[in-house]
């Protein structure tokens, strides 16, 4: 769906997405980062289990909710990539306590 | 990187580190203001002059002149004293000026003499047949990867709608070697004959000729279809293909990522919470607050500048962030209004800014059948509703978008109406026969961001807090 610009001579980035390891570029939102993986980025939704991606990459859909180090719902296009950082596609409802 | 506010109390609070919100923080600090700009992104730029600190994209004339003017007004308020806090969440904003921000998961909350609101604009919610299919996104996502991470579609690419945002990406996604399949232009017709009394201002702006030789380039390498008037993404658990009708002849052509964009709205959710009165905008087909000249509102000390004051585009946002900074120097500090630019000056400037803008209106109004969807579309996409949920509600009883939040839960999802409300609005008032202004808007509140139960629970309570809910 996208690939990477030659000229982006930014460093890399190691995270993980769903244990598996994906190389994202410094200063990559999680959003952005999965989007160019090539890994099946898809949650579904807590209401009708309705595959989705990210629709703004701006803070505003909220389509791009991803569990990040544990903590659920987070809007993957408004948090930087960090080195080592655990990204898990949200399956349906969260379940108290994530 | 978690940085609380420094102080507990300021002259001037900022929010959106857009061209507004970046003109207006450094305007008041060169005034010698304490002032504090609160940004909810990871660098300044707002959506604009997005990643303007880290883009990737380093070749000036990829991303265009008019991109890079954002530098400029970062260095403005670096070289100022002004505050800045990025990853800053601005979650309540209330008539006391009150603020509660929540950074790196913990809140804070500040108190300011003056607000000035520059939370900008979003795109306009694009209802059609799909539109929630992964692949399906809007034109500024793409715009916001393409500046930030250098990313450009790959695959088999459709671009529909209407704008000049529209034509700006698809010549920066060129520029940048990505891949355009085809561009599906869905102006009205009619609406160039709208737009032509308003034409001379709009040939004697820039807009002119930047808007002209960017649709030639695009135009010499992809291929355009006008009249577009209807639309609809399809696949199974991901887009396969986009079906239009142009010329009353229905095409449908493979796709892996349809880009949608007709247009940008003001944000009003945090304007809206905090009380501030806001009327249907018949030309720009949205909700534009009521304020007056300087940009002030009918909330006491809180300020609108920016897209968010009624869609002015990036040059006049740049100016209403310095009128609004401007008019708060001169009712706290009126001796500092010597060191900036003249309010005739500033107004000057706003009025040739605005310039050729209502023909724009005009000419991109987005057509009924784009806003006002049917059957089973998604009008809401959080919880799921479509058309014809609504349309059912209506015909049991349902008034407006506050009685339908108990009937069906539109806009009670985690984006909070963004991408319901003004579809639910029209739609609403369609089927009511009543316009928009009567139909109303949803009710919005504190916190217009979610935040965490646990962070929530972790905020400071005085004695007098405690005293309210504990017993005995």
């Amino acid at each position: 769906m996208f690939r990477r610009s030659e000229q982006d001579k930014r460093p890399q980035v190691q995270i993980f997405v769903d244990g598996v390891a994906v190389a994202a570029r410094q200063g990559d939102t999680v959003s952005a980062a999965l989007l160019v993986s090539g890994q099946d980025a898809r949650r579904s939704t807590a209401v009708s289990g309705a595959p989705r991606l990210p629709y703004c990459m701006m803070g505003v859909c909220f389509d791009c909710l991803v569990t990040i180090d544990g903590v659920g719902n987070r809007q993957g296009c408004l948090v930087p990539v960090a080195e080592g950082m655990q990204i898990e596609i949200q399956k349906g409802k969260r379940e108290i306590g994530k | 990187m978690t940085v609380a506010p420094k102080r507990e109390a300021y002259d001037v609070v900022v929010i959106g580190a857009g061209p507004a919100g970046l003109a207006a923080a450094a305007t008041s600090a060169e005034a010698g203001l304490t002032t504090l700009l609160l940004d909810e992104n990871v660098g300044p730029g707002g959506q604009v002059f997005r990643a303007i600190s880290s883009t990737p994209v380093t070749d000036r004339n990829q991303l265009g002149a008019d991109y890079w003017v954002g530098a400029d007004l970062v260095q403005s308020l670096r070289a100022s004293s002004a505050e800045v806090i990025h990853r800053a969440t601005v979650w309540s904003l209330d008539r006391n000026l009150d603020i509660a921000v929540s950074i790196g998961g913990a809140s804070a909350f500040v108190k300011a003499k003056r607000v000035i609101l520059a939370t900008g604009a979003l795109e306009r919610p694009f209802p059609i047949p799909g539109w929630t299919l992964p692949g399906v996104m809007t034109a500024g996502a793409a715009q916001t990867m393409l500046k930030s991470s250098a990313l450009v579609p790959d695959g088999r690419t459709v671009m529909a709608g209407q704008g000049p945002l529209l034509w700006l990406l698809a010549a920066q996604i060129l520029r940048l070697g990505g891949r355009i399949d085809r561009i599906l232009d869905t102006t009205e017709r009619g609406n160039y004959f709208a737009a032509l009394p308003h034409a001379f201002a709009f040939l004697t702006s820039p807009y002119f000729a930047k808007g002209l030789s960017m649709m030639r380039e695009v135009k010499a390498k992809v291929q355009v279809v006008s009249g577009v008037t209807e639309l609809a993404a399809a696949g199974d658990g991901q887009l396969a293909s986009v079906s239009y009708v142009a010329g009353g002849k229905r095409e449908t052509i493979p796709a892996d990522l349809l880009l949608l964009h007709q247009g940008v709205v003001p944000n009003v959710n945090l304007a809206m919470a905090a009380g501030i009165e806001h009327r249907w905008d018949d030309l720009q087909l949205c909700w534009s607050p009521v304020l007056d000249a300087s940009g002030n509102s009918s909330v006491a000390g809180i300020a609108i500048a920016g897209d968010g004051a009624g869609i002015g585009g990036a040059n006049a946002a740049v100016v209403r962030g310095r009128i609004a900074a401007r008019a708060a120097v001169e009712a706290l500090a009126p001796a500092a209004t010597a060191k900036l630019a003249p309010m005739a000056m500033l107004r000057a400037d706003l009025a040739k800014a605005e310039r050729g803008r209502v023909f724009l209106d005009a000419l991109f109004r987005p057509a009924p059948q784009f806003r006002i969807p049917a059957g089973d579309t998604i009008v809401c996409r959080c919880e799921e509703v479509t058309a014809k949920d609504v349309l059912d509600s209506v015909a049991i009883g349902a008034t407006g978008p506050n009685q339908l939040k108990a009937y069906r839960r539109t806009g009670m999802g985690p984006c909070q109406g963004r991408l319901c409300g003004l579809t639910v609005t029209e739609l609403m008032a369609q089927a009511r026969g009543k316009t928009p202004q009567e139909i109303g808007y949803y009710r919005l509140r504190a916190p217009v961001k979610p935040i965490t139960l646990a962070e929530l629970a972790a905020v400071p309570k005085t004695e007098d807090d405690i005293k309210a809910v504990v017993r005995g």
